[in-house]
């Protein structure tokens, strides 16, 4: 074995308690106010353009970015629990948390000093919403096969191809895509592909709808016809964006939201069984419990291990591929554990109204940022096979 | 100065202040003297803070630093520690798992438990003053995460709990193995009035090699403490899964050696808890093994012409058993650093702690069986390994209440706090 698992006893640091009352206070407000329901998932509108504003107003985006961008200088386990509170309050985050947690960090990164100074600080105050360009047609989890093509111009690249899963594509205001560049080499089926910034508002660009099987617009297909992206906004190194690609991941895999998708079963479970379950409810309960404890264990100990600079890349894939596995598994062990419970009871309506999204949803979770088998095979990597 | 004593070159752990001439024995006169520098080669090559009792044993210190010494460290965790590093060159030496495997016989237990006690480690929970190693419990549980890795045979980690057990309650613990009892949530000792004990109780991890028994009783004013000789009750034949001693025990008015009132907070679920952390402990570091022999072996074993590790489908399986590993790690080690800060056990330490049993002992069922899928036929053969890894932590499961029982209590705890109490719960750990 190369190296031994590591999950560091990190503890959320006091600082980050004060933060997570003003979070709650700031959404039992917007509760009061109508802004979302946290016991209807999938309802309303999940784009909220004005409430991301609120919370960029906050500072609550962009959290640990320089203050030179409109960042906060803030650590990753505050931002942590920042996210954490959003997700178990099922409040809508899907128009800044692409950019907060993958587009910004990359921009960061790779884009010119122009660019960021542009975009960083929108980012930041909840104005702008990204999408990811990466699947295609033909290149799915073989990221490598990508066709999409950049052929150089003058001053810039033209884009032809299409993008497909694109999540969010029809609201947002930019994509941070890969495109093919050069032609793979015998060496190196890896090399040839560049990232880039790209405006969606850019002519040549056509965003058609995908819709989910649970009746959401979440997906879209994106079709380049001779898109023309500057030269400026080329991200890193030309032909050379698969080595950007994986440092990244250990912070887009192992976050809060890799197993809370489906929390509010938890909380409605809870409500079905009562104050004195029996002894079958009691101990599924506790299972999961359990499980959902060591879970965030599992996370936060990644987070405490990023912010010390380390690498926890295997750690990582493992608390998604752990995470969204039980998260999709919730709503059968919920429907099991309710069995008999009677239906008279109050929550009825409303647990069985979640399940039913909860259910309908639950494939995508091991789908979405690195299927189970890619996981796997990175963790298989890391243990020294391959 | 340098210490002198090895039998093939100088040593080289010098004490920063009141440095003894020589040091002969495994007690250190100076118990807070706890900060070392180790120097190899005229060279500081760290600083440590510790034990010296469980540092300083000639025969660890030898071990540990000899010089031209090539063996890799056992432990390569990043906390530097040399508490488990020695524990772990005594368990590679005198109870290396291959070779204990080979024997048919118990004839290398003596010699062990005689390297254990010369290093303070059977007593590491017992304070200086009452005879023991005063370590911390995170030391302890460390060791116990050590042990867990070579499935370690003797009761160590049933010591330890007698030890921390006895002397919460200012009971002096004897030297020797021990075990406690009970060792099931539901079984109970009474302590009658007159001052004996009584009751039949099942499960209790080595009472039958154990030479004192650490007892956890019901009086008429209490919970009490006491030590009885295990040659004062009447012990049944049992063995676990993987052939340890379990044994009914049967108090029948047995007279105590010593005993003492218990002090507030510490009842059977306090010692229920405890147990459960040590058996996750040691379950996680069983599971680190399992995964690592594991591993090695899917890289060896050739089939349809290529190493078996190559196949996706034994990749995913070994995957999944590193996800098991890594619950059991996670959960054990939350738990244990949760109760190794904390003086008590209320809600915080029944949630951390009842988490981890749950957690270790699913990750031990489905771990186990990860594992024996990997290995094939040679996995479930006598000669080999193996199940000296999974045979024991599926045995642990069912001491200090099984994952079905803290399963139970800790969903009823949390449907009793009720719904809106659940994530703030959650959140604060």
């Amino acid at each position: 074995m190369s190296r031994k698992l590591q999950f560091d006893q990190i503890r959320l640091p006091p600082e980050c308690d004060a933060l997570r009352q003003e979070v709650r206070a700031f959404l039992a407000d917007e509760i009061a106010q109508g802004t979302f329901d946290p016991h209807r998932p999938g309802h309303g509108d999940s784009h909220d353009r004005t409430f991301s504003k609120r919370i960029g107003a906050k500072g609550w985006i962009g959290m640990t970015w320089s203050k030179k961008y409109g960042g906060h200088e803030r650590s990753f386990l505050e931002r942590y629990v920042v996210t954490e509170e959003f997700r178990v309050a099922n409040a809508p985050v899907r128009s800044h948390f692409v950019a907060d947690r993958q587009s910004g960090p990359i921009l960061l990164k790779y884009a010119p000093e122009h660019v960021k100074v542009n975009i960083l600080p929108r980012i930041c105050r909840g104005e702008l919403c990204f999408v990811i360009g990466m699947s295609e047609p033909g290149s799915g989890s073989d990221l490598f096969a990508v066709k999409t093509k950049a052929t150089k111009v003058d001053k810039g690249w033209r884009i032809n191809g299409s993008k497909i899963w694109t999540s969010n594509a029809h609201i947002a205001d930019y994509m941070i895509a890969l495109f093919r560049t050069s032609p793979p080499t015998n060496e190196n089926r890896r090399h040839g592909l560049t990232q880039f910034l790209v405006d969606m508002k850019t002519r040549g660009i056509k965003v058609n709808p995908i819709y989910h099987m649970s009746g959401q617009h979440d997906f879209n297909e994106v079709v380049f016809e001779d898109v023309f992206v500057p030269d400026d906004h080329v991200l890193g190194e030309i032909d050379g964006a698969w080595k950007q690609a994986t440092s990244e991941l250990a912070y887009e895999r192992s976050g809060p939201e890799r197993f809370l998708e489906t929390f509010y079963l938890m909380l409605e479970l809870i409500r079905a069984v009562g104050s004195e379950p029996d002894t079958r409810s009691a101990e599924g309960l506790g299972r999961l419990v359990a499980q959902l404890h060591t879970l965030r264990r599992m996370s936060v100990s990644v987070a405490g291990m990023l912010q010390a600079g380390k690498e926890p890349v295997v750690e990582a894939a493992i608390v998604k591929d752990l995470g969204t596995i039980w998260e999709q598994n919730l709503p059968n062990r919920v429907r099991e554990l309710t069995a008999f419970v009677p239906p008279e009871i109050a929550n009825r309506v409303t647990l069985e109204e979640q399940l039913a999204f909860a259910t309908t949803i639950a494939p995508k979770l091991t789908i979405q940022g690195g299927t189970t088998e890619i996981l796997r095979g990175i963790i298989a990597r890391g243990l020294g096979l391959r | 100065m340098a210490i002198s004593g090895a039998a093939n070159g100088p040593n080289w752990i010098k004490r920063t202040e009141n440095s003894p001439d020589t040091i002969a024995s495994s007690v250190i006169a100076d118990p807070l003297e706890t900060s070392f520098d180790v120097i190899k080669e005229g060279r500081l090559i760290r600083h440590i803070v510790g034990l010296p009792s469980l540092l300083l044993h000639p025969t660890m210190a030898l071990c540990e630093w000899s010089q031209g010494n090539e063996r890799t460290p056992i432990v390569t965790n990043d906390s530097d520690h040399i508490v488990t590093e020695s524990a772990a060159r005594i368990f590679a030496d005198l109870a290396d798992p291959q070779t204990i495997n080979r024997l048919d016989n118990g004839a290398w237990k003596a010699p062990f438990w005689q390297a254990l006690s010369d290093a303070g480690l059977p007593l590491a929970w017992v304070p200086e003053r009452l005879g023991g190693a005063g370590a911390t419990l995170a030391e302890g549980f460390a060791v116990l995460g050590v042990a867990g890795r070579f499935a370690v045979a003797v009761p160590l980690a049933e010591t330890l709990l007698a030890g921390w057990l006895l002397t919460r309650a200012g009971v002096a613990a004897p030297n020797g193995s021990m075990t406690i009892a009970p060792s099931r949530p539901s079984d109970r000792i009474i302590f009658d009035n007159d001052g004996t004990l009584s009751g039949s109780v099942i499960g209790i991890p080595f009472a039958a090699e154990a030479q004192h028994i650490a007892v956890l009783a019901h009086g008429e004013e209490g919970v009490v403490v006491a030590l009885v000789a295990a040659s004062d009750c009447t012990i049944c034949e049992g063995r676990t899964l993987a052939g340890d001693p379990s044994n009914i025990v049967r108090f029948q008015r047995v007279k105590p050696l010593r005993y003492a009132r218990a002090p507030l907070g510490l009842d059977y679920t306090a010692l229920m808890l405890m147990g459960s952390v040590s058996r996750s402990v040691q379950t996680a570091g069983a599971l680190e093994s399992i995964l690592s022999l594991s591993v090695s072996y899917a890289n060896e074993r050739v089939a349809f012409e290529r190493p078996i590790g190559k196949f996706q489908a034994v990749q995913h399986n070994l995957a999944r058993l590193a996800g098991e590993t890594a619950i059991a790690l996670a959960a054990s080690g939350s738990a244990a650093s949760t109760i190794g800060q904390s003086d008590s056990f209320d809600e915080t330490e029944f949630f951390e702690g009842a988490s981890a049993k749950i957690r270790c002992a699913e990750a031990a069922t489905d771990g186990a069986a990860i594992a024996h899928q990997v290995f094939g036929a040679i996995g479930f053969t006598k000669e080999h390994i193996l199940h000296r890894f999974t045979l024991r932590i599926l045995a642990w499961r069912d001491d200090f209440g099984s994952e079905s029982y803290w399963a139970a209590e800790l969903g009823r705890h949390v449907a009793q706090e009720g719904a809106d109490e659940f994530w703030p719960m959650v959140a604060s750990r």
